[in-house]
């Protein structure tokens, strides 16, 4: 889980935990018809978003700028071929499941980890992954660590209430070695007690911890481990009950991943439009057979890489290395270059 | 003559003065030591604070300049005004929360001055509330705008005056049913008041936000925004209520009862007698409760809506300019506390001024 989905604990949870099992009795009557058809009707979908900088935030315009925003910009081309046809809406990591239940969204890109709970139990299904995130350790320099294991006896802060609480302590169950956990509920006090030397270490998802250690005085006296002690895949969810839908997303994500894949950029895209490859024809549309076949805008994907570009370019834009933020690309990759990105054939 | 001894007693005064603070002060050891004490807190916070405000601050430029420094980032706060008082509203139509803020600036103006009381406020109330919700959606002219994208001060001011104003007539008639002789009524108000009360203002937001919709016919369901002032306006009024009520039992029941020998029904009295005199007796209760719900109304931020406290939160959140949240939470709670204090001073004022016209 990212950090979205671990503030707020104690007494606010136990509250919306109260409501949620409700909402979760009551969910049975809520969906009625496909989420699609609603999307048509409304002429808008409804996004899901988070707080997190690089990821989703409003701009001094109030306009929604990151990562997972852009995706969703990408569905709103796929299905009406107009970026601005989505609405986004900031969710808390409690009401977020419920509201997808009821209808409220008709997709979360929160940055919700994919597990076999929120499958089977919640029943929501995941599109691909579109951000590999794992749990990192920020550490002191002067403590000299290079790696997780060698913080034998150390001080580590987690923020309470987390799955980084439980993957810290079964990491070093694992190791065999010993550590004090400082639990930390609020998340600017988080960084005050690494600064202050309370806590050696850190432990967070990566990416939190990365954008965290831009905010200390002296970002350079402390390193990110390159270890990750737990898998974070963050997906789009959307409720069970709509399979053309799930689809859609799938193949929205998809296309922005074969694009960088081909080397198509929003740049060179229309040079692309002359290709002899029939593989690359048929994925921009020029060839419109493959998109009659499927029900889609034969250039949808053509639209997506004109309007926002590929993956790596979203990626970059927002959160990688042209943006303040300036995350490595990590396993967020195509495969081809050793990362875990992989689109299935359009064909 | 008389110069002198008024000199006299003016210095006899001063002295006075100064006497009861070195008491105050020095006049045991514990309170020289908690002097002393105190005295050094302030010396080792003081000075750092002040240059980490002012000296070592940057008034303009952007996030790079404000790097440089050690003081605080003011040139944000610069560069995040639109957003912190408008949020996600579309900039180009920025006039119309501006607006909105002015008329319920002047509505509050109007309605605190004791020369305006009369019935005609209740149409001014009904009017403006009605006027600036159509302004904010764009009923009246140009774009629509969806409830969605409302926010920042415009926001917290539109959910807490609306939200007192739905709430009024909702208090008045719990108040009357909980002292009223029909049984039923009574039960189902009292109910209501201590259900309401009985929990936490959150637990009703999380109840319009994740409940109602699954009550509800698919496609029926309100807005969120429109579902939390829902839960707003029920939430203070059963608060309103009980104050309500603490004003009609300051009304004697000679007064109902003369009123009613009489000949007037029971409506007349409620609205001609009673009612009058029993919010006069309530109104610092009242302003306290409204102070009360303006600090309350920054709950909302946990369901996802911008008011002033998330944007300002949010504001910190823009790649460009991360991390300056010391000064966004320093700039919205100089708004809060200009406007809680300011409501606070005019409930003593005012309190000064009905005791005087008693």
């Amino acid at each position: 889980m990212r950090i979205e989905n671990r503030r707020h604990h104690t007494w606010r949870t136990k509250i919306a935990a109260g409501v949620i099992t409700v909402a979760t009795l009551l969910s049975g009557a809520a969906h009625a018809g496909p989420t699609l058809d609603k999307i048509k009707e409304r002429g808008t979908i409804k996004v899901g978003v988070g707080t997190s900088p690089g990821f989703f935030a409003p701009d001094s315009n109030g306009k929604w700028q990151g990562f997972f925003v852009e995706f969703g910009r990408a569905l709103a081309i796929t299905v009406f071929n107009d970026p601005d046809k989505v609405e986004f809406t900031s969710s808390s990591p409690q009401q977020r499941l419920p509201a997808l239940q009821s209808g409220e969204f008709d997709i979360l890109l929160s940055g919700v980890t994919q597990t076999v709970t929120r499958a089977f139990k919640l029943g929501f299904h995941f599109g691909p992954t579109i951000f590999y995130d794992g749990q990192g350790l920020l550490v002191n320099k002067s403590l000299g660590v290079t790696k997780g294991s060698e913080l034998d006896g150390a001080t580590i802060g987690v923020q309470s209430g987390t799955t980084g609480e439980l993957n810290i302590a079964d990491f070093f169950r694992k190791t065999g070695h010993k550590f004090t956990p400082v639990t930390i509920e609020d998340s600017n006090e988080f960084l005050k007690a690494l600064e202050s030397g309370r806590v050696d270490a850190l432990t967070q998802d990566a990416s939190d911890l990365a954008l965290r250690r831009t905010l200390l005085a002296k970002p350079d006296d402390y390193v990110l481990l390159p270890e990750r002690l737990s898998k974070e895949p963050l997906a789009p969810a959307i409720a069970a009950g709509d399979d053309r839908w799930l689809e859609i997303v799938n193949w929205t994500v998809y296309a922005t991943i074969q694009a960088e894949e081909f080397g198509i950029t929003k740049e060179n895209v229309d040079t692309f439009l002359n290709s002899e490859d029939p593989a690359i024809s048929r994925f921009l549309g020029t060839d419109p057979s493959l998109g009659q076949a499927i029900g889609l805008d034969p250039k949808f994907a053509y639209n997506i890489v004109k309007t926002l570009g590929n993956y790596g370019e979203i990626f970059d834009r927002t959160i990688g290395k042209g943006s303040p933020v300036g995350f490595e690309r990590g396993y967020n990759q195509p495969w081809t270059q050793g990362g875990l990105l992989y689109s299935p054939p359009f064909r | 003559m008389n110069s002198s001894v008024d000199a006299l007693a003016t210095k006899m005064k001063w002295r006075q003065i100064w006497q009861n603070w070195l008491d105050g002060l020095f006049g045991t050891p514990l309170n020289t030591l908690i002097t002393v004490f105190v005295v050094a807190l302030l010396f080792w916070t003081v000075p750092s604070l002040f240059r980490w405000l002012f000296l070592n601050a940057t008034w303009t430029g952007s996030a790079k300049d404000c790097a440089l420094n050690t003081g605080a980032c003011w040139a944000f706060i610069g560069a995040k005004l639109r957003f912190i008082l408008f949020a996600l509203y579309p900039p180009e139509l920025d006039w119309r929360p501006s607006l909105v803020i002015c008329l319920l600036a002047l509505l509050l103006v109007i309605t605190g001055t004791p020369k305006f009381w009369s019935r005609h406020l209740v149409y001014l109330w009904i009017g403006t509330v009605v006027l600036i919700w159509m302004l904010m959606a764009g009923t009246l002219v140009g774009p629509r705008v969806p409830t969605g994208r409302w926010g920042g001060l415009a926001l917290t001011l539109l959910i807490s005056v609306v939200g007192f104003a739905c709430a009024f007539p909702l208090a008045v008639l719990l108040a009357l049913a909980r002292r009223s002789k029909m049984g039923g009524l009574r039960t189902l108000s009292i109910l209501f008041i201590e259900i309401v009360r009985g929990v936490p203002m959150i637990a009703i937001l999380y109840v319009a936000m994740l409940l109602v919709p699954m009550m509800l016919p698919l496609g029926f369901s309100p807005e969120a925004l429109i579902r939390a002032q829902i839960g707003l306006t029920l939430f203070v009024a059963a608060y309103l209520a009980e104050v309500v009520r603490a004003g009609l039992q300051s009304v004697p029941h000679g007064q109902a009862e003369a009123a009613s020998a009489l000949g007037f029904g029971y409506w007349r009295i409620v609205r001609l007698i009673i009612l009058p005199q029993a919010l006069r007796a309530v109104i610092p209760a009242l302003v306290n409760l409204a102070i009360g719900i303006v600090l309350n109304s920054t709950l909302v931020a946990v369901i996802g809506i911008f008011d002033l406290l998330n944007a300002a939160k949010n504001a910190a959140n823009d790649p460009i300019w991360l991390g300056f949240y010391d000064e966004s939470y320093i700039f919205v709670g100089l708004i809060y506390f200009t406007l809680c204090y300011s409501a606070s001073r005019y409930s003593l004022w005012l309190e000064a001024r009905l005791r005087a016209s008693k």
